[in-house]
C-alpha cells in the first residue's frame, strides 16, 4: 500500500483546502517566505559577520583551516595553515599566518570559520548578461544578428543586480569572468567583475578581457553563413586579415588625419587580438575544432585561450607546447552535442599534463541557468585532481589565466580581501558556505 | 499501467524472455570471489543500509536467483551451503536507486497535433542503446520511470524499466503478475504546455481541457459498464481515453509535472475531482504549499538543480523543499529528469537536500523505497529486504560524500556495472566513446555484449 494513494479522504482534503483558503491561514507560509536566496534557517553563518565595521577598523579572520592557495617559489601550493589568521585593513590583506605568528590588531572585528579559502573565481561565465528568468528581457549574452561582432562590449550588457550573481556569491564566488556566450563565430567581448551587487562601476575589474569566439556545430547556422567548418575558418581568417589591414593603414597614416582610415569598431576590436593585447577565447569541444583553433593561432599569432575543450586531452602535447591555457568545461557538463565526449577527469588530466587550466560555470541555455564553480571543482577533485589543484582551478590558477593574480586568487599580503568561509570541506556535498567577503566587506551572510 | 483492452477479455499473457544464467563473462569481481549468478551469493562484511530498517555494520546479504534470501549481521546470518562469499569489507551496500522521472532513451510521447495525447506510449519510443543507460547504472540506478516530456497537458503513458542488461526494451520493462507492462500517465501544467492553438494559452484553459477529457473518459467507462459485455452496446475502442479510465480506477498513477504554488493546487483539485492517484513532479514551489500537499496526501518527486530559475516558474525552486516536505510527513522522492540532471550524479541530488536540512535517512529513502512506492513497486524493490529483487549498489564510502564512488550496481542479482572494468569506467567518468549519441557495436546495449 503506497502511503500517497489516498483516494479515500478526498472530501476531507477538499474541505481542508477550502478552510485554508477561506481563513488565509495556510500554515505553509510559516516556511521561508523569501525563497531560494534566503539561506538555511536553522544554521548560523560564520561567527562575527553580523558586526558592523567602522571606518578604519581592521578585520581579523580566524580559520580552523586556512587554505591560502599561495604558491611557493617552486610553484607548489603552500600547505594549509591550521588555526590561521588573516588580517584585513583598508580592503586588502595586511597579514597572514598561523595564530601566534600574526599580531592581532586591537579593536578588530573578528570573524571565525572552520575553513577559509580565497574568494572563488569563475573562469568563464555569462552571469549578469544572462539572467535567471531566461526570458528575452534578461538574456543579453548572445546577439544573433550577425556571425562576427567583436565590437559588442560586455560592459554594455552587464546587469549588476542579477540574482544569479547573488546565487554564485553565496557559494563563495567573488570574481567572475563573464560576457558574451559561445554560439556565434565571434559573439562579442568578455569582462571580469566582482560579484557584489550594484552597478557596473562597482563590479568591474577588467572591462575587456577577451573576444569570445566559437568553432564547430555550436556556431553553425542553417539559413546563413557559416554552415560548415571550412566556411567558419574562412570567415575568421578574412575578418582577421581585414583587421590587420586596418591596423596597418592606421600605422602608416601616423599623425596624418587625411590618411587615417575611418573608425571601425569591429576591426579595432580584432586589432587588439592581433596585437596580443586581448586574447581570443575560443569555445570548441571537438578534436577537429581544437586543431583548427591551434592552426589559426599559429597563422595569426594571437593569444589563444581554449574554452570548454571537451576533447583537449587528445591534443595535450600541442596545447602544452604552445603554452595555451584552458578554461575547462564544467565536469558536470551534459555529455551531449559537441561536448558528448566530455569527461569528469578532464581537469585532473590537464593538471597532470602541466597545462594551465581553470574551471568555468560555462553557458547553460535552460536549467540550471548557471552552474556553480565550487560544485564543479568538487567533482574535479573527486575525479582525480588533488584538493589544492582543484581549489586552484577556481582560485589562483584562474586568476593567473585571467591576468588578475596580482589582485585576487590567493590569501596573500597586499591582495584584495576576497574571502570565502565554510563550515567544513568546501567540496563536500553536505558542507556549507557560511559567509563571503569582497574587499573586506561582508557581501553574503547566509548559509548555503 | 495496464494496456489491455479494458472492455473485454485480455490478450494472451506476454512472458518475459527467459534470462540465460551463463557465468558472467567479465571476470574479476570486487574481490577474489567469482560471482556466479547460478547459485547463492553472500555479500559479506559491508555496512548494509537496507532503508526499511537500521544500518547493519558488518552485515551479510544473501542473493539467490535474483532475490534477496537472507539479510542480517555477520554473526547471526547463516551463509548458504554451496554458495559463494563475496567480501565487501569496508564497503557500503544500499538499495538500487530508483528514478521516478527520467527521459533516458530520448523518446517522445505526444506530437505537436494537440495538448492531450494519452494514447502515445513512451515504451514504443525509448532507445535503450542510448549511452545514457550505461551512465545510469554507473550512477547506481536500477529502476526508472521513463516519461514523455512536459510540453503537453497529457503527453502520454510512461514506462517503468529495470536497468537489466538486455537487448530490447522488452527485456527491461517491468510487468505485473499477469505479464502486463507497468507504467503511469504523464501530465503537466504551468507554462510548458502553453502554446498556440490547439494548445492552451492560459492556465484556466489548460485545466478546462483536462477536465473535459477526463469527463469524456468517465462517460466512456460508464458506457462500458452499462454494456455489461454486450458487444452491441460497447462503445468503439478509444485509445486516448483508456489510460484515463485506468488512472481514475487507480490502476495507473498520474505523474504530474508542476512548479508554481497555484499550479500544484490545481493538480490536487483535478485529482480530487477525478480520483486519480498523483505524484507531483518537480514541485519547485512545494515549500509555499507544503501543508496543503500534506493535507491532500499527495506524494512529491523533487529535483534539485544547481541554480534557481532557467524559466520563470522555476525561479523559486528551493533546496529546502525536501526538508520542508519531510517535516510535514509528505512522501518525498527525487528524480534526475535525465538529461536535465545526469543520472551518474543522482546520489548528489539527495546529498544537496541533506545539505539543506533533510535527514540522511529520509534522503536515502527518497532515492530508493519512496520512489518504489510512487511507482507501486515497493513489494519488489526499493529496499534490501528478504524476498525483494536483489537490486543493490556497492559504494566505497558514505552515500552522501562527493568522494564516494559507485563500485558496482546489481539488478536482480546480476552485475550491470563494475567500476573495475575499463569499459564500464568509461561511462562512469566520460570520455571518447561515452557520448550521448554513441551507437553501440554488437547486439546488446549491455556490458556483456553478444550473448
Amino acid at each position: 500500500m503506497s502511503p500517497f494513494a489516498a483516494r479515500t479522504g478526498r472530501l476531507r482534503t477538499v474541505l481542508t483546502l477550502l478552510l485554508l483558503l477561506a481563513t488565509g491561514a495556510a500554515a505553509g507560509q510559516g516556511t521561508p517566505a523569501d525563497g531560494p536566496m534566503a539561506g538555511l534557517p536553522d544554521r548560523a553563518p560564520a561567527k562575527g559577520l553580523e558586526q558592523p565595521l567602522s571606518s578604519g577598523q581592521p578585520t581579523v579572520i580566524r580559520a580552523g583551516i586556512l587554505h591560502t592557495q599561495a604558491r611557493d617559489a617552486t610553484g607548489a601550493w603552500a600547505p594549509p595553515i591550521s588555526d590561521g589568521i588573516v588580517v584585513i585593513r583598508d580592503r586588502r590583506i595586511a597579514a597572514v599566518g598561523p595564530a601566534g605568528s600574526v599580531i592581532i590588531p586591537d579593536g578588530a572585528r573578528v570573524i571565525e570559520a572552520p575553513v577559509v579559502t580565497p574568494g572563488l573565481i569563475d573562469g568563464r561565465s555569462v552571469v549578469g548578461l544572462a539572467g535567471w528568468l531566461n526570458y528575452g528581457h534578461d538574456q543579453d549574452q548572445l546577439e544573433d544578428s550577425e556571425p562576427i561582432q567583436p565590437e559588442l562590449q560586455a560592459t554594455d550588457a552587464f546587469n549588476g543586480r542579477e540574482p544569479l550573481l547573488e546565487w554564485i556569491r553565496s557559494f563563495g564566488v567573488t570574481t567572475a569572468h563573464t560576457g558574451h556566450a559561445p554560439g556565434n563565430l565571434i559573439s562579442g567581448q568578455t569582462m571580469i567583475v566582482k560579484t557584489r551587487t550594484g552597478e557596473l562601476e562597482d563590479a568591474v575589474v577588467t572591462p575587456l578581457f577577451a573576444i569570445a569566439a566559437t568553432l564547430g556545430d555550436d556556431a553553425m547556422e542553417s539559413d546563413r553563413s557559416p554552415g560548415t567548418r571550412a566556411k567558419q575558418l574562412a570567415m575568421l581568417r578574412q575578418a582577421l586579415l581585414d583587421a590587420r589591414e586596418h591596423a596597418d593603414q592606421l600605422r602608416r597614416a601616423g599623425d596624418d588625419p587625411e590618411k587615417r582610415p575611418g573608425r571601425d569598431l569591429r576591426k579595432e576590436a580584432l586589432g587588439r587580438v592581433l596585437s596580443g593585447e586581448v586574447p581570443l577565447l575560443l569555445n570548441c569541444h571537438r578534436s577537429i575544432d581544437i586543431q583548427n583553433a591551434l592552426r589559426l593561432s599559429d597563422e595569426f599569432g594571437f593569444r589563444l585561450i581554449l574554452d570548454g575543450a571537451a576533447e583537449v586531452l587528445e591534443h595535450a602535447d600541442e596545447v602544452k607546447a604552445r603554452g595555451i591555457p584552458v578554461l575547462a568545461h564544467p565536469p558536470m557538463m551534459r555529455a551531449t552535442g559537441q561536448g558528448e565526449n566530455a569527461s569528469m577527469t578532464t581537469v585532473a588530466r590537464l593538471i597532470a599534463a602541466g597545462i594551465p587550466c581553470a574551471l568555468q560555470s560555462g553557458y547553460e541555455g535552460y536549467v540550471p541557468k548557471t552552474r556553480v564553480v565550487l560544485l564543479e571543482a568538487a567533482i574535479a577533485c573527486a575525479y582525480g585532481a588533488s584538493f589544492a589543484d582543484a581549489l586552484g582551478t577556481i582560485t589562483l590558477s584562474a586568476a593567473e589565466i585571467l591576468g588578475i593574480s596580482a589582485r585576487v586568487g590567493s590569501i596573500e599580503v597586499g591582495k584584495d580581501a576576497d574571502i570565502a568561509l565554510y563550515d567544513g570541506d568546501p567540496f563536500e556535498y553536505t558542507s556549507h558556505c557560511i559567509g563571503v567577503l569582497i574587499e573586506g566587506q561582508v557581501v553574503s551572510a547566509i548559509v548555503r | 499501467m495496464r494496456r489491455h483492452d479494458i472492455r473485454a477479455s485480455r490478450s494472451p499473457l506476454r512472458r518475459l524472455r527467459p534470462v540465460l544464467l551463463l557465468p558472467l563473462a567479465f571476470g574479476v569481481a570486487l574481490t577474489l570471489a567469482t560471482e556466479d549468478p547460478g547459485g547463492p551469493i553472500a555479500y559479506s562484511g559491508a555496512t548494509i543500509i537496507p532503508v526499511d530498517g537500521p544500518p547493519i555494520p558488518n552485515g551479510v546479504m544473501v542473493v539467490n536467483d535474483g532475490r534477496i534470501t537472507a539479510l542480517g549481521p555477520a554473526e547471526t546470518t547463516l551463509l548458504p551451503a554451496g554458495g559463494t562469499v563475496v567480501d565487501l569489507s569496508g564497503r557500503t551496500l544500499i538499495p538500487g536507486l530508483i528514478c521516478t522521472h527520467s527521459h533516458l532513451g530520448r523518446g517522445g510521447g505526444g506530437d505537436s497535433a494537440g495538448p492531450i495525447q494519452p494514447e502515445a506510449d513512451i515504451f514504443e519510443a525509448v532507445n535503450i542503446r542510448n549511452a545514457g543507460f550505461r551512465r545510469a547504472v554507473a550512477g547506481g540506478l536500477t529502476t526508472i520511470n521513463v516519461m514523455p516530456g512536459s510540453g503537453h497537458l497529457i503527453s502520454g503513458q510512461t514506462t517503468y524499466l529495470k536497468l537489466r542488461d538486455g537487448n530490447t526494451i522488452d527485456d527491461l520493462v517491468l510487468r505485473d503478475a499477469d505479464g502486463l507492462r507497468l507504467g503511469g500517465l504523464k501530465m503537466a501544467n504551468g507554462t510548458n504546455s502553453l502554446r498556440g492553438a490547439p494548445f492552451p494559452g492560459t492556465r484556466a484553459k489548460s485545466a478546462a481541457l483536462v477536465r473535459a477529457k477526463y469527463l469524456a473518459a468517465r462517460e466512456y467507462a460508464e458506457k462500458i459498464a452499462r454494456a455489461a459485455g454486450d458487444p452491441e452496446k460497447l462503445p468503439s475502442r478509444d485509445l486516448s481515453l483508456e489510460p484515463l479510465v485506468e488512472a481514475m480506477a487507480g490502476k495507473r498513477v498520474v505523474h504530474h509535472h508542476t512548479h508554481r504554488h497555484d499550479d500544484i493546487l490545481t493538480v490536487l483539485r483535478l485529482a480530487n475531482e477525478f480520483g486519480f492517484r498523483v505524484v507531483l513532479h518537480h514541485v519547485s514551489e512545494a515549500w509555499k504549499v507544503a501543508d496543503e500537499i500534506a493535507a491532500a496526501g499527495a506524494a512529491c518527486s523533487l529535483i534539485l538543480i544547481d541554480s534557481p530559475g532557467g524559466k520563470l516558474e522555476a525561479r523559486d525552486i528551493d533546496y529546502r523543499n525536501g526538508a520542508i516536505l519531510e517535516s510535514r510527513g509528505v512522501p518525498v522522492a527525487f528524480h534526475t529528469d535525465d538529461w536535465i540532471t545526469d543520472s551518474r550524479l543522482f546520489l548528489r541530488m539527495a546529498a544537496l537536500a541533506v545539505r539543506a536540512g533533510m535527514t540522511r535517512e529520509g534522503a536515502l529513502r527518497a532515492l530508493t523505497l519512496s520512489g518504489a512506492e510512487m511507482l507501486d513497486l515497493e513489494a519488489r524493490t526499493g529496499s534490501l529486504t528478504v524476498g525483494k529483487d536483489a537490486d543493490f549498489v556497492v559504494l566505497d564510502g558514505d552515500p552522501f560524500s562527493v568522494y564516494t564512488k559507485v563500485l558496482a550496481t546489481y539488478v536482480e542479482g546480476r552485475k550491470v556495472f563494475d567500476r573495475s572494468v575499463p569499459e564500464d569506467l568509461l561511462f562512469a567518468e566520460g570520455g571518447r566513446g561515452a557520448g550521448d549519441d554513441q551507437t553501440f557495436q554488437g547486439c546488446c546495449m549491455g556490458r556483456q555484449g553478444a550473448r
